[in-house]
C-alpha cells in the first residue's frame, strides 16, 4: 500500500503560523497535539461529546475532534497555551479563576472548560448563573460536580470584567490561607460562595430530557 | 507556628501546571512512539477459529502484529488473579491475547503496531477473524439459571458464594413482630474517565532497562508483575504514572492486557511503543462495576428497631475474576451502615456473565449495599407509618458504643470495628440543613402551585484506609528544597497540596518549599495503590511520620552546631532555633549541609561539611553510630485495621407530572472523615461524588441486549450528567478524630457518590408514594410505574388515557 497522500496546511496556532504537512483524515485535535506538541488540547471521547478537545477557532469554541487539520487551514486557532500569559508563572483570569474557586480535580476536562469559557465570556461578559450552567452543559467533567466550575466561570466574569484581568500574584504561596479561609470562615470569597447554602438555581437550566 | 499547613483550606498547588495546559498525561508522552492499536472480539461468547492477517501485511507503516500464538513464555499465561479469597472456588481471568475463546466483546484478540494510530488502526481492520459464536450469558438471572455457561469446564457460572453471620438470624425473624420480604436491583455502571487508559514503554538494551507510563493506580503493582512476567530484576523496571486524569476505581485493575503487551513489544521490537485506549475501547475492554439484585428479609418491632436481617444477592462479575471478590464482600459487609444488627446474614453469589469484567467502581459495592439497606428501612417506616429519619435514628450505633465490633470480615481480611463518629448528631445536622422538620409545609406550598416534590434521605458508613500499608520519603536538600515521594498514585484528588500540608506542618517549612511526587517507582518502590479511600490515611500518616523523623534528626544535628539540647529546639518557617532564644538558629537547609559529611566541596554553604570544618570530637567517626548521612526519613504506617468515615445525605426532588422527569431541587450532606488535612479539597471530593450518585440514580447505565453487544458504549449513548443535571450542593462537616492513625484521619474520597441513589430513591417515592426497588430510575421507566400502579399520583388528568408503548424499555430511558 503507498505512503499515504499529504495536503500542505498553515494554521494559525496562538498567532503563529504554523506550516504543516498532513493527511487529509487527520484530526485537528491530533495535529495540534502530535504534530506541535501542544498537549495542552485533550481527547477524551473522539465524538464530540465531552469538549475536552474544545479550542477556538476565528474566537468561537470548537471541539478539535470533530474537525479536519486540513479544514483549519488559514484560520485562526487558540488552544489552552495560547491563552496561558507568556510569562510561565502568571496565569488568564479564567485559569486563576479555576484556582481559586478549585473548578478543576484531575484537570483532563480543563483546558476544555478553559477554551469554553473563555469563548462564553467573549460573548457574554456577564452571563447569570442560569446562562452559565447553558454555556458549559456541553462539557463533560467526571470529578468535580460542576458546582465549582459554575462558581470559576462566575469569578472569571467578574476578574475580567474588574480590569484589563493582570493576574494579581500566583496563588501558590503561603499567603493563599489568608485569602481563602477555611469554610468555616466568614469572609466571603470565591471558594465561599461556592458553599454559601444557597438552594441550587438550576430551575430554569432544565433537566436532561430538556436538552 | 506560621507554617502550620494542616487543616487549611487552601487552593491547589498543581493547579497551575494542569491550568495553563501543562499537565503530562500518558498521551502526551511518547510523541514519536510506534503505535499500538488492538482488534478486539465482536462477539460476547466465541471460539476463536483462525486469524487472517494476510491483508494487513501491505499496509505501509505496519510494523509486527501478534496473536496469542506469538506470546512466549509466561505471557501465554491466564492474567494474575490479583486477589484469591476461600471462597472464590472457580477463579477464572483472561489472558493477553485471547486464546481460543473470547468471553465478552472487547476482548483483545491481536496486536498490531504500526508507525502511528492512524496507520495502526488500518491495518487492525484488514485483519480477519472466523468465530464460531457460542451462547451469551447476559444479567445474574441467566447467569443464575446456568442453563449456558461461560467458562465452558464449570458446570455453572458461580465463581463464588460466601456467607457471613452474625447472632441467629432465623430465630430472631421467627420472633419478630413484623417482617417485609423486598427486592431491590441495581443496574451496571463504570467509573468512566475522561483520560482512558494508556501505556507507553521505553527499553534501553544498553542500560538493560524498562521503564513504563501507565494510567494506572498503582504503579508499583504493575512493576511487579512486568518484573516477574518478563522475568527482569524489580530495579531494573521504572513505572510510573504521570498526571493521571481520573481514575474513580478502573484504574486500580491490573496488570490490563495492554499493560504487558505494550512493554513486551518495546522489548521485542526495540523501539518505543504507545497505546492509547479510545473510548469505544473503554467501554467494553476496561471494567464495568455494580450490577446487584438483592433479596432481603427483615424483621423489626414497633418502633423499627431492627432484630434480624437477611440478605441475599446475587453479583454478577462479567467475564473474569481478576479482582476477585472484593465488591461483593464489601457490599457484604458495608450494608448494616451506622446500625446495629444483632442478627445479620448475608450470603452472596458471584456469577460469570459474558461481558465486561466487574472491578470497584468509585464506592465499590457500597452503593449497592446503602441502597439494599436504606430501602429497607425507608420500607420499615412505611410499613409503620413512622418518620423515617426515627426509625434511623432507634437503630443507631450510639456515640459511646465505640468501637463497634459487626462481627464481620472486611475486604482487608480484618474485622470490621466502627472506631468513631456520631450519627445521633450527624442526622440532627443533616435535618437541619435540609429542614427536613419544616418540609410538610414546603410541600404543601408546592402542592398548590401544582408541583409533585418529594424528600429522601440516605445513610451510610464506609471503611476507609485500608492496608497493608503506604510509606513515604522526606528529604531537606542542601538548597533547602523538601522532596517528598509516597508510592501511591494520584488520579485528581490533590495529592501535591495535602501532602504538602502535612509536611509543612510536621516539618516546619514553608510549603512553597515542598514538593510531592507520587506513583514513580524510581522515586518510592514500596507501595500498595491508591483505591478504598486509603491516600490520605495512608500515605498522609506515613508521610506525617517521615517528616517528623526527619524534624527530630534535624534538631540533632543542629543541636551539635549550635551547642544545644535537640529538646530545647523548634522549627519553623524552615529555620531551627532556640525556644525562648530566637537568635539562636540555623536555617534548615544549612542543617542539611552539615548532615552530610563531606570531604569535596563546591559551593561556599558546602564548605561548613567538609573534612577541616567540621568541628567534631576527634574519638567519634563523622557519620555517628545509628545515625545516616543526608537530612532525610524513610517511614511506613501499617494500621491495624481500616477506619471508617460515614455519612448522611438528604435530597430534595421534583417530578414533572408531564414527563415524569426527576429534578434535584436540593442537595445536603453531612460528612465525618475525622480531621480534615484540607478542607476545600475534601468538599470537592464529596461535589463530585454526588454526582456521580445522582448519575447512578437517574442516567448511566450499561445497556447490554440478550447477545452480549454494548448498545450504548459512546458518550452519545451512554448518559452522564453535565452541570445541567447537578445542582448545588450544601455540606456540613463533623470532624471525629479517627483514634486509630497519627493524624486522626479518615478517607473522604469515594464517601459522595455512596448514598445517592439510595437517597435519590427515597425522595422518589416520597413525591410519588410508589416504592421505587431499583436504580437507575429513568423517566420513562417512572411514568410506566405509575401508571401500572394506578394510583396515577403523579399524572395529569387524562395521561392514563393516551397511548403509551407499553414494552419495557432496556435501553437508556429518556434521553434526548
Amino acid at each position: 500500500m503507498m505512503a499515504e497522500a499529504t495536503e500542505h496546511v498553515t494554521l494559525r496556532v496562538n498567532g503563529t503560523a504554523r506550516e504543516l504537512d498532513v493527511p487529509p483524515r487527520r484530526l485537528l485535535s491530533d495535529a495540534l497535539r502530535h504534530d506541535l506538541r501542544l498537549t495542552g488540547t485533550h481527547v477524551g471521547c473522539e465524538h464530540g461529546v465531552c469538549g475536552c478537545c474544545t479550542v477556538l477557532l476565528d474566537g468561537a469554541p470548537v471541539r478539535s475532534c470533530l474537525m479536519f487539520a486540513i479544514s483549519a487551514d488559514g484560520h485562526e486557532i487558540t488552544t489552552v497555551e495560547g491563552l496561558t500569559p507568556a510569562d510561565g508563572n502568571e496565569l488568564h483570569p479564567i485559569q486563576r479563576a479555576f484556582q481559586d474557586c478549585h473548578g478543576l480535580q484531575c484537570g483532563f476536562c480543563t483546558p476544555g472548560f478553559i477554551m469554553t469559557v473563555a469563548g462564553l465570556l467573549a460573548e457574554n461578559p456577564e452571563p447569570d448563573r442560569d446562562e452559565i450552567v447553558e454555556g458549559i452543559s456541553g462539557n463533560l467533567c467526571r470529578c468535580t460536580g460542576y458546582r465549582n466550575i459554575v462558581a470559576s466561570v462566575e469569578r472569571a466574569a467578574e476578574l475580567l470584567r474588574d480590569g484589563d484581568g493582570t493576574p494579581e500574584p500566583r496563588a501558590d504561596d503561603g499567603g493563599i490561607a489568608s485569602r481563602h479561609p477555611s469554610p468555616q470562615g466568614t469572609a466571603p470569597t470565591p471558594y465561599d460562595a461556592v458553599g454559601d447554602g444557597v438552594p441550587a438555581d438550576t430551575d430554569e437550566a432544565g433537566g436532561r430530557g430538556s436538552e | 507556628m506560621t507554617t502550620k499547613m494542616f487543616g487549611e483550606a487552601i487552593s491547589r498547588r498543581e493547579d497551575p501546571r494542569l491550568l495553563r495546559g501543562d499537565g503530562r498525561y500518558l498521551d502526551d508522552l511518547g510523541h514519536d512512539a510506534y503505535a499500538a492499536a488492538f482488534v478486539r472480539s465482536p462477539h460476547a461468547h466465541a471460539r476463536v477459529n483462525e486469524i487472517d492477517v494476510s491483508g494487513a501485511l501491505d499496509v505501509d507503516g505496519l510494523v509486527a502484529i501478534y496473536t496469542y500464538d506469538d506470546l512466549p513464555g509466561r505471557l501465554g499465561d491466564p492474567l494474575p488473579l490479583l486477589i484469591p479469597h476461600p471462597s472464590l472456588t472457580a477463579p477464572r481471568t483472561g489472558h493477553a491475547l485471547a486464546a481460543e475463546v473470547v468471553r465478552h466483546v472487547g476482548e483483545p484478540v491481536a496486536m498490531v503496531v504500526a508507525t502511528d494510530r492512524y496507520v495502526a488502526e488500518d491495518a487492525a481492520e484488514k485483519i480477519i477473524v472466523t468465530y464460531d459464536p457460542l451462547p451469551a450469558v447476559v444479567g445474574v438471572a441467566a447467569a443464575a439459571s446456568g442453563d449456558e455457561v461461560v467458562h465452558d469446564d464449570m458446570d455453572d457460572n458461580v465463581a463464588a458464594n460466601f456467607v457471613q453471620e452474625v447472632g441467629d438470624v432465623d430465630g430472631a425473624l421467627a420472633d419478630a413482630p413484623h417482617r417485609l420480604d423486598l427486592r431491590w436491583e441495581i443496574e451496571r455502571s463504570a467509573s468512566m474517565p475522561l483520560e482512558g487508559r494508556g501505556v507507553y514503554a521505553r527499553w534501553d538494551a544498553d542500560d538493560g532497562r524498562l521503564r513504563v507510563y501507565t494510567s494506572t493506580q498503582t504503579s508499583t503493582s504493575v512493576r511487579a508483575v512486568i518484573a516477574a512476567v518478563f522475568d527482569i530484576a524489580d530495579v531494573h523496571v521504572e513505572v510510573i504514572a504521570p498526571d493521571v486524569g481520573g481514575g474513580f476505581g478502573v484504574k486500580i485493575m491490573h496488570p490490563w492486557p495492554e499493560e504487558l503487551l505494550v512493554p513486551w513489544a518495546a522489548m521485542t521490537l526495540g523501539r518505543e511503543v504507545k497505546w492509547t485506549e479510545d473510548r469505544r475501547e473503554h467501554f467494553v475492554a476496561s471494567a464495568h462495576e455494580r450490577g446487584q439484585i438483592h433479596d432481603v428479609t427483615v424483621g423489626y418491632d414497633d418502633d423499627g428497631r431492627i432484630l434480624a436481617l437477611d440478605v441475599r444477592f446475587l453479583h454478577d462479575n462479567g467475564a473474569y475474576t481478576p479482582y476477585g471478590l472484593i465488591v461483593p464482600i464489601i457490599t457484604s459487609t458495608q450494608l448494616p451502615g451506622p446500625y446495629k444488627l444483632p442478627n445479620y446474614r448475608v450470603e452472596f453469589t458471584s456469577l460469570y456473565t459474558n461481558t465486561v469484567i466487574v472491578t470497584p467502581y468509585r464506592g465499590a459495592g457500597r452503593p449497592q449495599a446503602v441502597f439494599s439497606m436504606e430501602r429497607t428501612v425507608d420500607a420499615i417506616a412505611g410499613d409503620l407509618g413512622l418518620d423515617r429519619t426515627d426509625v434511623r435514628a432507634v437503630n443507631f450505633v450510639q456515640p459511646d458504643e465505640f468501637p463497634h465490633d459487626l462481627g464481620l470480615i472486611f475486604q482487608d481480611g480484618r474485622p470490621a470495628i466502627y472506631d468513631s463518629g456520631d450519627f445521633p448528631e450527624s442526622l440532627r445536622k443533616l435535618k437541619a440543613l435540609v429542614d427536613w422538620e419544616g418540609f410538610d409545609e414546603r410541600r404543601q406550598q408546592a402542592e398548590s402551585e401544582g408541583r409533585r416534590i418529594g424528600i429522601g434521605l440516605a445513610c451510610y458508613v464506609e471503611g476507609t484506609g485500608v492496608g497493608p500499608y503506604e510509606g513515604a520519603h522526606v528529604h531537606v536538600e542542601t538548597s533547602g528544597r523538601v522532596m517528598v515521594s509516597t508510592g501511591l498514585t494520584t488520579q485528581g484528588q490533590g495529592h501535591e497540596t495535602a501532602f504538602a500540608q502535612i509536611v509543612a506542618t510536621e516539618l516546619g517549612v514553608p510549603i512553597e518549599q515542598v514538593h510531592v511526587t507520587t506513583g514513580d517507582t524510581r522515586r518510592f518502590g514500596y507501595a500498595v495503590g491508591t483505591f478504598a479511600s486509603r491516600a490520605a490515611v495512608m500515605s498522609g500518616n506515613a508521610i506525617a511520620l517521615a517528616a517528623r523523623a526527619v524534624n527530630e534528626k534535624a534538631r540533632v544535628v543542629a543541636a551539635r552546631a549550635l551547642e544545644a539540647n535537640p529538646e530545647d529546639l523548634e522549627i519553623a518557617d524552615g529555620i531551627v532555633r532556640v525556644k525562648g532564644s530566637p537568635d539562636d538558629r540555623i536555617p534548615l537547609n544549612q542543617v542539611a549541609v552539615l548532615s552530610n559529611p563531606l570531604r569535596y566541596s563546591f559551593s561556599e554553604a558546602a564548605q561548613a561539611a567538609t573534612q577541616f570544618s567540621m568541628p567534631s570530637d576527634p574519638e567519634d567517626p563523622p557519620v555517628r553510630e545509628g545515625e545516616e548521612p543526608g537530612l532525610e526519613s524513610k517511614a511506613y504506617y501499617s494500621p491495624p485495621r481500616s477506619t471508617f468515615a460515614n455519612g448522611m445525605h438528604a435530597v430534595v426532588v421534583e417530578i414533572d407530572p408531564d414527563s415524569a422527569q426527576v429534578r434535584v431541587l436540593d442537595y445536603a450532606v453531612v460528612h465525618d472523615c475525622g480531621n480534615m488535612i484540607n478542607p476545600r479539597i475534601v468538599e470537592g471530593q464529596i461535589h463530585g461524588g454526588v454526582a456521580q450518585g445522582i448519575g447512578g440514580a437517574l442516567y448511566e447505565r450499561m445497556a447490554y441486549d440478550e447477545h452480549g453487544q454494548l448498545l450504548n458504549a459512546s458518550f452519545m449513548d451512554f448518559l452522564m450528567p453535565y452541570a445541567s443535571e447537578v445542582p448545588q450542593v450544601r455540606t456540613d462537616h463533623l470532624e471525629t478524630p479517627s483514634p486509630l492513625n497519627p493524624l486522626g484521619i479518615k478517607g473522604a474520597g469515594e464517601a459522595g457518590v455512596i448514598p445517592g441513589a439510595a437517597a435519590i430513591a427515597s425522595a422518589i417515592e416520597d413525591a410519588t408514594g410508589l416504592q421505587i426497588t431499583r436504580m437507575p430510575l429513568s423517566p420513562d421507566e417512572l411514568f410506566r410505574l405509575q401508571r401500572s400502579d394506578g394510583n396515577a399520583r403523579l399524572a395529569p388528568v387524562g395521561a392514563l388515557g393516551t397511548s403509551v408503548d407499553d414494552e419495557p424499555d432496556d435501553e437508556q430511558g429518556g434521553a434526548p
